[in-house]
């Protein structure tokens, strides 16, 4: 089965909600205006807002049923197709805010699927998200047509481990939207963007997965959110890479075929399940 | 066996991708000054110098140079050679100028104070040409922008609400030596590029004179300092404690200045304590 995914690489109206909602419905048109028939459309990190939104965080979070039906009207349209979406937004949830990223399906029955709550809020140097948000307590693999998923949103997948739990789950695709600031201007591309690409490689090869990173773009602030997304196939080709700093639509088709041929040259994950019960007995140990 | 002594190969720290980082600033003006901010057009105040030269290239490419003005703001005991390179630039670009004498204004001030040290009189015109900047700013429908680069922001080699007031400064995180290197790179002329930097306040003065240490090894000494080097390990690099002490002085004694106005607070919602939004919410 192949899957046609488009990859959104946004800049978002600082700030503005329904823009950036409506952004999505300009997507939505562009898609069905080029003829481009998509099944699975990713945003990223923080795409219905902007990312550093400090205390601006309480003005744009919304729940994630709000967030579906404000995205199914824009899809009304088209909506005798389904489309599959994930993108990463500030959700308001039993009272608090979280950064969160939703999978759901819009069409003729849309459908919510699954909301994942960043687990690890970066606060240091130019970050501080813990100061505004809460932080997730679950890392949960789901199923949907297109196969088993999971969601990682930004230094969540800087953690081996967490990917690790997804792949445990199941997941063959993991979609990682995220919002990097550019730095380190040595090389053709920035230090954060190389480091990405090493990340979603490593985290494909290891486990035999779909990777799909969408980073958002553009200033704020002075900050420059690098975009350079990219998708690697279960044996760690790059399928797409995308530009730095450039908003765009990039089509690419991942095929499921590749994940059998993965993981029998590569079975490392097979051989990670045979070993979890010493790992688990080690990682007792280290627990405090 | 063998011993063998292999080496990284090391690049310079303080090296950059001359062609990433120009797109980088590019990318930089246009979402800032146009995207965010809602304006086509800056103003930029035109020293003849390699950081405001460096800043007009940036913002040419980024606006188109009909976008772009470029405006010199001479005092009487300005070098001439200032005047002339900014001229040199405006021509390069094709950018629209105008040419602000600021010695009345100041002198008309001054002559109030007659005793008045050099320095007050050099803050008296950085300040002045601030007012020109932000009135010419309104007269032609544009933003200012700023010129400051990263080493004099830490050793806080400028005027305090003048040289660093324009909202949007694409240079600010670029030490001297880079600034340097992006320059040549995009063709800044050779004469401003290789000139001794000076803010040309009074007659003869250097950068470099003023701190007594060169900006090749300040620079360095600043970059080692930020990345969490200690004044000892920086000695291994090859810079002595004098010169390491220098520089660290000075970037210990100016912090205030790289920050806002302090206000007392005596609320939960303190602006910039409790309230916080970022400046481009």
């Amino acid at each position: 089965m192949k899957i046609k995914l488009v990859l959104a690489q946004t800049k978002p109206k600082k700030g503005d909600y329904s823009a950036n909602v409506a952004k999505v419905g300009e997507i939505f048109t562009t898609l069905a205006e080029k003829g481009l028939k998509t099944d699975l459309l990713c945003l990223p990190e923080a795409c219905l807002s902007g990312y550093f939104l400090q205390g601006g965080v309480l003005d744009v979070a919304r729940t994630a049923e709000q967030a579906l039906a404000d995205l199914q009207r824009q899809y009304q349209p088209y909506a005798k197709e389904p489309l599959d979406i994930c993108l990463g937004f500030y959700e308001a949830y039993q009272d608090e805010v979280y950064n969160a990223a939703l999978y759901a399906t819009l069409g003729p029955e849309p459908q919510l699927i699954h909301v994942h709550r960043k687990l690890f809020l970066p606060t240091y140097g130019v970050f501080d998200e813990e100061r505004f948000v809460g932080r997730g307590q679950r890392i949960q693999a789901f199923d949907t047509r297109f196969g088993r998923c999971a969601i990682l949103i930004c230094e969540d997948a800087w953690h081996s481990l967490s990917a690790t739990i997804a792949a445990l789950q199941g997941a063959e695709l993991l979609f990682v939207p995220a919002a990097s600031p550019g730095r380190g201007l040595h090389s053709p591309e920035p230090d954060n963007v190389r480091y990405w690409k090493r990340l979603a490689q490593n985290i494909a090869e290891e486990h035999g997965v779909f990777v799909i990173n969408a980073a958002l773009c553009g200033f704020e602030g002075g900050k420059g959110l690098s975009g350079g997304s990219s998708v690697v196939d279960p044996t760690g080709v790059f399928l797409l890479e995308a530009p730095v700093l450039q908003e765009c639509l990039l089509p690419v088709e991942l095929d499921r075929r590749d994940l059998l041929r993965a993981r029998y040259y590569s079975p490392l994950l097979s051989d990670l399940r045979a070993a979890l019960p010493t790992l688990l007995r080690e990682l007792r140990e280290v627990l405090p | 066996m063998e011993v063998l002594k292999l080496t990284h190969d090391t690049t310079h720290p303080l090296a950059l991708h001359l062609e990433l980082t120009t797109t980088w600033l590019v990318e930089f003006l246009r979402d800032e000054v146009v995207r965010r901010r809602g304006f086509r057009r800056a103003v930029i105040g035109i020293s003849g110098g390699v950081d405001s030269s460096l800043t007009a290239y940036l913002a040419a490419k980024a606006l188109g140079p009909e976008n772009v003005m470029g405006i010199r703001m001479p005092y009487r005991t300005s070098s001439p050679d200032s005047l002339a390179h900014a001229q040199l630039v405006v021509d390069a670009l094709g950018i629209k100028s105008l040419t602000v004498d600021i010695s009345p204004a100041v002198d008309g001030y001054l002559k109030l104070f007659p005793d008045a040290d050099p320095r007050r009189r050099g803050n008296v015109m950085a300040r002045t040409r601030m007012i020109v900047l932000f009135d010419q700013s309104m007269a032609f429908n544009a933003l200012p922008l700023g010129t400051g680069n990263k080493s004099e922001r830490l050793l806080g080699y400028y005027t305090w609400h003048a040289d660093d007031s324009p909202p949007v400064n694409p240079l600010g995180d670029l030490f001297k030596t880079q600034v340097w290197a992006l320059a040549r790179h995009l063709g800044v002329p050779p004469v401003i590029v290789e000139k001794p930097a000076t803010a040309d306040l009074i007659q003869g003065q250097t950068d470099e004179g003023d701190f007594g240490i060169t900006y090749y090894k300040a620079d360095l000494i600043l970059h080692y300092l930020l990345e969490g080097y200690s004044p000892e390990r920086i000695t291994e690099f090859g810079f002595t404690s004098g010169e390491i002490l220098l520089v660290k002085g000075r970037l210990d004694s100016t912090h205030w200045k790289r920050s806002l106005p302090t206000s007392a607070m005596i609320s939960q919602t303190a602006i910039g304590e409790y309230y916080l939004r970022p400046v481009d919410y």
